[in-house]
């Protein structure tokens, strides 16, 4: 259900200023202004803002980020990997959009002031730490596996070139939650609709060819809550870091659930 | 001591209800058929209306205008329903949400009935 106002102990609050370093050019300087909450210590979220000198890190946003708690405030809680856009973790809402910090360029940003916030409409555990535990348990929901009732045959599961195609573009999801936490119907309802990260996932194993779990997998989505919460806003589509389309999965879904029907 | 269901409890729920899908169908049927109708409808009032309440009211005493008007109307609510229905299934949670699209299924229907009675008197000599 919608929730447009934040509860009273959740209100951002104003929070601390670390200046830029003495000596810096204020040619390179930079303002980012970042999300810190800890649950445990019982006060209201707050943005604290700093003040960097560019040329001390890296290009990319999770240099950023790993810069401030290596050399300014240790106490900034994120998550990450790879440095290289395959693991998902560093996903985070960057000036206003979700993205995973390692692969966003901050010469990109043209922003005075760089925000960064968690992904959105998540419980927090904190700071840029969201708790992504249901997002997790719709993905294991859509049985992300080759399901078969033929014996396996002696060798392999065949499939052609063509068939293997269809794959491009719904493989390659790494699981960051860009998409599903972009999506307001996901806001308003994500405990019920499974979000595009997993109806892309679905979708991935509907159209495998070697797959004959079609029918049950098409019953484990078909469901006004759990598919058609999708609209088609595409937020989705315009924030994968990876640029996959979850809104072309969801409708081809949809296509399917009607020629199955009519 | 409450112990909350876990993550997979919690998002799967009472399973899917294999639902849906019969209302996205309608939903682009009716949006295409209002499509034609629509049209076709405001072409034919606004050239009744040029002569005034008894232009309308002789138009819609014709088959072909009675028709009209009541197709376009059902066509129209019918899609209404399913949207406000989709309206009130994003923005509307617990018990109140339910409550909700029983109002609002009441309430087109009660509109279709009451636009039906009104052609059928204007027909018959209203």
């Amino acid at each position: 259900m919608a929730q447009l106002t934040l509860p009273k102990n959740s209100t951002v609050q104003k929070g601390k200023h670390w200046p830029a370093p003495a000596g810096a050019d204020p040619k390179n300087v930079r303002t980012f202004r970042i999300y810190r909450y800890d649950p445990d210590s019982g006060q209201n979220p707050r943005w604290d803002t700093y003040d960097l000198d560019t040329t001390q890190f890296g290009p990319m946003m999770l240099h950023v980020v790993i810069y401030i708690k290596d050399n300014v405030d240790s106490t900034l809680t994120f998550r990450r990997s790879c440095r290289e856009g395959v693991c998902g973790s560093c996903a985070m809402n960057i000036d206003g959009r979700n993205t995973v910090a390692c692969t966003k360029p901050l010469e990109d940003i043209k922003s005075k002031v760089v925000t960064i916030a968690p992904l959105p409409h998540q419980p927090v555990v904190k700071d840029l730490v969201p708790d992504l535990n249901e997002f997790y348990a719709q993905h294991a929901a859509m049985q992300p596996y080759l399901k078969t009732t033929t014996p396996a045959p002696d060798k392999e599961w065949k499939q052609s070139i063509a068939d293997r195609e269809k794959l491009d573009g719904l493989y390659e999801c790494i699981l960051c939650a860009s998409c599903s936490t972009a999506c307001p119907s996901y806001w308003w309802n994500g405990d019920k609709y499974l979000g595009p990260a997993a109806l892309l996932q679905a979708y991935r194993w509907l159209i495998d060819s070697r797959d004959e779990d079609t029918g049950a997998r098409l019953d484990a989505v078909e469901d006004s809550f759990r598919l058609y919460r999708c609209h088609t806003i595409m937020n989705c589509t315009q924030v994968c870091p990876k640029g996959l389309n979850p809104a072309k999965a969801i409708g081809e879904i949809k296509k399917m659930l009607v020629e199955r029907k009519v | 001591m409450t112990i909350k269901p876990t993550p997979y409890k919690r998002i799967t729920g009472l399973g899917a209800s294999g639902g849906g899908t019969g209302h996205f169908i309608k939903q682009r049927v009716t949006a295409l058929v209002l499509l034609v109708l629509v049209p076709l409808f405001l072409l034919q009032f606004l050239s009744s209306f040029t002569s005034g309440y008894d232009g309308v009211m002789a138009w819609l005493t014709t088959p072909f205008g009675a028709l009209l008007t009541l197709f376009m109307l059902s066509a129209m609510i019918a899609h209404m329903r399913i949207g406000l229905g989709v309206v009130i299934e994003d923005y509307i949670g617990g018990a109140a949400r339910a409550l909700a699209l029983m109002l609002n299924t009441f309430l087109c229907a009660a509109l279709w009935v009451i636009a039906l009675a009104a052609l059928i008197k204007i027909y018959f000599g209203g």
